[in-house]
């Protein structure tokens, strides 16, 4: 598959390895059926060939709008749903890197404990009829940490980390708010020293007052465990929060992939920069750089020739209506899918010192 | 209400509003604490430990409480269900004696009280021939007092199979005389067409017939669960096969399928034979109610979260079915067979009274109602109708209690 | 009916100062078998013509109950226990010239025609959820013209070529088709353009949006504020807007009204609000929310803890448990007044005195939070 790849063969860390995950050319399309006879009809391109990597430590933010496919990517990756194709690389401790994408349900377990899910809704995500130690401990007892004293202490410990008082190992789910249970669910993805995290939207089902407590625990528990965090969600305001870098997702494509700083101040593709500018500020004098962007999502199941962005984007030509961009590494680390990325000069958001005191 | 965060239930009688103070100071909630946060120690009240280390049972539980019929409704139940266990206790005197000469004798009102003092006596019977119709014309006598026992010896029966006894709750205080010696015995409801007793017959009654409703859930249950369970789970084209399965059982029309099964069974076989056969032919259509809501849980809980996130973890397909699926929806299944309980009952009850569920000499509330078929009978004899009376506060008391489980099946639903 | 008909307000004199919608002191409890909610505890704003009150707060504040209160649509179990809400009502909805007279809303019966004939006609919702808002079996346009006519005295005809014109007004390409196209046919964002539309249909001169935007992306939400201003300022509406998103209230209101569990914490100008907070809970919130003009990876000031359970409603000021200025043995003691700060700036805190609105010196005297870079 490294045919098409070579300008896209993610450089390796400063440290000289390769990346932790690498996602090359993943494809998840789900049929429609019609019909007694259940004949095929369409195919939802929920996952349009996506290519992308993540580096030991970082943060890669996933963002997109609603049926982007954001959610699929990170589900392909931990093979909670599987892949219609497309490689799922992963390095292991050692150095050796596997191809996650091709293994089956019983040499997967394996992998497992490595990659571990932070997930939306903190009341879906526990179990309503175990207590927290039997949530947290879970993951300890299946992967054969017999002794219930061995567990407890370990739970405590992972508590703790989370900023939970250990006194609430008896307690059941239904006595704790929000953000306290999603601590709980953090404690339990941590529970196997994974290297990788998945966190999809792990903050937008809270409270906007509880959002930054998360936010901040997530930012501690990656220094201190040097973790890897691919970070999906809908808010670019939380995305730019906690990534180092960011992806950006359109109808089941990858659009844009940079470092949070370069992309959020010198975006490439005209969605990115649509994007960004159509995000409400919390600042009444700057009602009149928000911009929209005219017309609406196009549907995976029918999407638009060329790139799929053209219908919406302002600076399109004709070739975008025929040609299909590829993803294309146009600055250092800085990776764009459109035909005219090097031409276009599109406006970014400035820092607002005043708003950070 | 705009979306606040799922209540916390509060059991009965609660009024934490202003008590609960000091257990909503977030101790330890900041990572970057702001500089002078309000330091608390962890300090809750004892309703708020004692609500957060409640389990789903008892959950359950205290709403189920609160619920005023379904609790007097299983307080019903638990007595039929002590009735089901030894009838005898109960029971006056054999259920299948028959005495022509004691057909159609009135229920006898008890008195509690005798002169001043509590002394339950009913007044005896006594029978005059109709010198044109000979028939016998019951009527009582106030004067001739058949003082009631309670706890007293009579014959001998096993209890579960475990001891014997021979305590039975009423008795009439004169025992020791002969039998047919009216003031020695006492019908408190009556007895019917070849003299036996009602009440005593109305004991053994509820033992069989609540026995086949509970049996033939208890059938359906293992039934629904498993094809149910394999359905929803596996999917595919077993899914597929189980599912025109239920959908052929549940076209086919109830009462002719009943009929016909059950008048085929063979007439010499024995009433064990019959009840169980009985049982069956009920549990065969039960089943698919139960198979459906199963596999509708199975399917539905596949997608949670919390069942992805044991996956994550490393747990087995077994582990997840028996740890996270299974508790999860074992309340509902509890409510579901609760309320189709009443439907065997009345099912089986239908049967029987058109001859062809359970026949005599085997007692059941429809063998018993059968003696109550013709309008003469019953202008004779209203006490017959009285099983069809414990048959309509069985089945409310278990339509009552199921749909107080089912409502307090969920805690979280709130 | 216990209707309370005001004397005429005569339309002379500068109207513009009047509130078209008063809300004073209002309470909306729950009644449970548990004890009581107190889901609204004493909400006073007032709504001036053609002006954006925005309505923030995060779960549990009242937010939605305070709408529903106003509309006198409670659900079974709450009730409006105390306050006043009073309408600038026009005698001929609709009619843009009509004389005025004073409802009080709290004294109709939820249910009356006069109760009826205001919503919709006078005050006009934009709900949550637009596929939930209109029924699948019916046509959009049919659903638009059957408010018509219930409100207005127009031919069938008529109330079409309305349906029409605002479809076309809410910026629906081809209105003449689409308006006869069901609710599941449309997109995303032209069913929440279909539902303002029908809120539009009456010419009600206050429109109640709550969380418009919340179910829908981020650049179809940029669309519809947008459109939403445009209305706004072409129509003169007024607009309670409600919402837990400070964007989107930054974007969208005059006067915002901040909400913490039934109570109101700070209210005055949008400017003084986002640039100069008063009240500790604001300004933390402010502080604590991600921005996408901040720097990547910088920790955020939090507000510890979580919120309480309206149940639990701390006692005294219910921000204390949580506020970085608490002052034992007053902030939990009794429940603070809103005072007034600044002109038309109300803040309900301890921090400033009753009397004259200014600052007490406080041990705890704000020292902004530290940045801690990464």
């Amino acid at each position: 598959m490294s045919d098409g790849l070579p300008p896209r063969v993610p450089k390796a860390d400063a440290a000289g390895k390769s990346p932790l995950l690498e996602v090359r050319h993943l494809k998840k399309y789900f049929p429609i059926y019609k019909g007694v006879l259940r004949k095929l009809v369409n195919q939802v391109r929920a996952v349009d060939d996506v290519s992308l990597f993540v580096r030991e430590g970082e943060t890669l933010g996933l963002v997109g709008e609603s049926g982007c496919g954001k959610t699929t990517v990170s589900r392909c990756i931990l093979r909670a749903i599987d892949p219609t194709s497309g490689e799922i690389l992963f390095r292991e401790a050692d150095d050796k890197v596997t191809n996650l994408a091709a293994l089956d349900r019983s040499e997967l377990r394996r992998f497992r404990p490595q990659m571990q899910m932070i997930f939306q809704d903190p009341f879906g995500s526990l179990n309503p009829r175990m207590t927290i130690f039997e949530i947290v401990s879970e993951p300890l007892y299946v992967n054969g940490m017999r002794s219930k004293t061995e567990r407890e202490d370990h739970v405590a410990e992972l508590l703790r980390l989370v900023g939970l008082r250990t006194e609430y190992m008896a307690r059941y789910p239904h006595a704790f708010s929000g953000g306290q249970r999603q601590r709980i669910g953090i404690a339990r993805a941590l529970a196997l020293n994974p290297r990788l995290v998945v966190a999809d939207e792990p903050v937008s089902a809270l409270d906007v007052s509880v959002q930054a407590q998360v936010l901040n625990l997530m930012l501690d528990l990656q220094q201190k465990l040097n973790l890897t965090y691919l970070f999906v969600a809908h808010d670019l305001s939380v995305v730019k929060h906690i990534s180092d870098r960011v992806c950006v997702m359109y109808v089941g494509k990858l659009v844009e992939m940079a470092t949070t700083e370069e992309l959020f101040q010198a975006p490439r593709h005209p969605y990115t920069a649509a994007l960004m500018m159509a995000v409400p500020r919390p600042d009444p004098s700057s009602r009149d750089i928000i911009q929209d962007l005219p017309g609406e999502v196009a549907s995976p199941a029918n999407p638009p020739s060329g790139c799929y962005f053209h219908p919406r984007c302002q600076f399109a030509t004709e070739v975008c209506r025929t040609q299909t961009p590829e993803l294309r590494e146009i600055t250092p680390d800085h990776f764009v899918s459109c035909h005219r990325a090097e031409e276009l000069h599109l406006a970014g958001i400035k820092v607002n010192q005043e708003t950070q005191i | 209400m705009d979306s606040i965060e799922p209540k916390i239930l509060q059991p009965e009688g609660a009024a934490p509003l202003e008590k609960a103070d000091p257990a909503i100071y977030p101790p330890d909630e900041a990572v970057a604490a702001p500089a002078e946060i309000f330091e608390e120690p962890l300090v809750t009240t004892q309703e708020e430990e004692r609500i957060s280390i409640a389990s789903n049972w008892t959950l359950v539980w205290w709403r189920f409480r609160k619920n005023v019929l379904a609790v007097v409704s299983t307080v019903i139940l638990l007595f039929l269900a002590i009735v089901v266990l030894i009838p005898d206790f109960f029971a006056t005197m054999d259920p299948e004696e028959t005495n022509a000469r004691l057909a159609f004798i009135p229920v006898q009102r008890i008195h509690w009280l005798d002169e001043g003092q509590l002394k339950p006596w009913v007044p005896s019977v006594v029978g005059k021939r109709d010198p044109v119709t000979l028939a016998m014309k019951w009527t009582t006598d106030e004067t001739q007092k058949t003082y009631i026992r309670f706890f007293g010896t009579s014959w001998s029966y096993s209890v579960l199979g475990v001891f014997d006894s021979n305590i039975h709750l009423v008795s009439a205080a004169k025992v020791d005389q002969a039998d047919d010696d009216l003031a020695a015995q006492i019908f408190l409801l009556g007895t019917d067409r070849l003299g036996r007793d009602q009440w005593s017959r109305l004991a053994f009654a509820t033992q069989i017939s609540m026995t086949i409703g509970m049996i033939s859930v208890i059938v359906s249950v293992v039934l629904g669960l498993l094809l149910g369970g394999i359905s929803g789970y596996f999917g595919g084209w077993i899914d597929n096969i189980i599912q025109r399965l239920i959908e052929l059982l549940q076209s086919l029309p109830t009462i002719p399928i009943w009929l016909a099964l059950t008048a085929a069974l063979p007439r010499t076989w024995s009433p064990e034979k019959v009840f169980f056969a009985i049982t069956i032919i009920l549990a065969l259509r039960g089943w698919t109610t139960l198979g459906r809501e199963v596999r509708g849980r199975f399917l539905s809980l596949r997608e949670e979260d919390f069942v992805l996130a044991a996956e994550l973890g490393g747990a087995s397909q077994a582990r997840i079915i028996v740890k996270h699926m299974i508790p999860t929806f074992t309340s509902h299944i509890i409510a579901t067979s609760t309320l189709a309980i009443p439907v065997m009952i009345v099912t089986e009850t239908s049967l029987s009274f058109l001859g062809l569920g359970m026949r005599p000499p085997a007692i059941s509330w429809g063998v018993m109602l059968q003696e109550a078929q013709n309008i003469q009978t019953l202008a004779l004899a209203p006490w017959l109708l009285f099983p069809g009376l414990i048959v309509i506060v069985a089945v409310l008391a278990f339509n009552l209690v199921g749909d107080g489980l089912r409502d307090a099946a969920d805690p979280y639903s709130h | 009916m216990v209707t309370q008909t005001h004397p005429l307000v005569k339309p002379a004199g500068d109207l513009t100062r009047e509130p078209l919608l008063r809300v004073e002191d209002l309470k909306a409890y729950f009644f449970m078998d548990e004890g009581i909610v107190r889901a609204v505890d004493g909400v006073s704003f007032d709504v001036m013509p053609g002006k954006v009150v925005g309505i923030v707060g995060e779960s549990g504040c009242g937010k939605s109950v305070t709408m529903k209160a106003i509309l006198q649509i409670l659900e079974a179990g709450a009730k409006i226990v105390n306050g006043k809400v009073t309408l600038r009502s026009r005698i001929h909805h609709g009619d843009p010239n009509s004389a005025e007279e004073l409802i009080e809303l709290t004294h109709l019966h939820p249910n009356s025609r006069q109760m009826r004939r205001i919503r919709g006609a006078e005050i006009a919702l934009i709900p949550q959820e637009p596929m939930a808002a209109f029924s699948p079996v019916h046509t959009v346009g049919n659903q638009i013209m059957e408010t018509i006519l219930l409100h207005q005295d127009v031919s069938k005809k008529e109330a079409r070529r309305i349906a029409i014109d605002v479809f076309r007004a809410v910026g629906i390409s081809m209105p003449e088709q689409r308006i006869d196209s069901y609710s599941w046919q449309l997109s995303g964002g032209l069913r929440q353009r279909a539902i303002i539309a029908m809120a539009l249909s009456c010419n009600p001169r206050l429109l109640i949006a709550d969380e418009p935007t919340t179910a829908i992306d981020v650049t179809t939400q940029a669309q519809i504020l947008k459109l939403l201003r445009k209305l706004q300022e072409e129509r003169q509406t007024s607009i309670i807007f409600i919402t837990h998103d400070l964007g989107v209230i930054a974007q969208m209101a005059d006067e915002v009204v901040v909400m913490y569990l039934g109570m109101v914490m700070e209210k005055g100008s949008a400017m003084k609000i986002f640039k100069d907070a008063q009240h500790p809970y604001t300004q933390a919130l402010l502080r604590s929310i991600p921005s996408v003009q901040s720097h990547p990876r910088v920790k955020l000031p939090t507000i510890a803890g979580s919120i309480a359970h309206p149940f639990n409603r701390p006692k005294g000021c219910p921000f204390h448990p949580r506020c970085t200025h608490f002052m034992r043995g007053v902030c939990d003691a009794s429940q603070p007044h809103l005072v007034e700060v600044d002109e038309d700036h109300f803040v309900s805190c301890f921090l400033y005195s009753e009397a004259d609105g200014t600052k007490k010196m406080n041990k705890t005297d704000a020292a902004p939070a530290k940045e801690e870079s990464l």
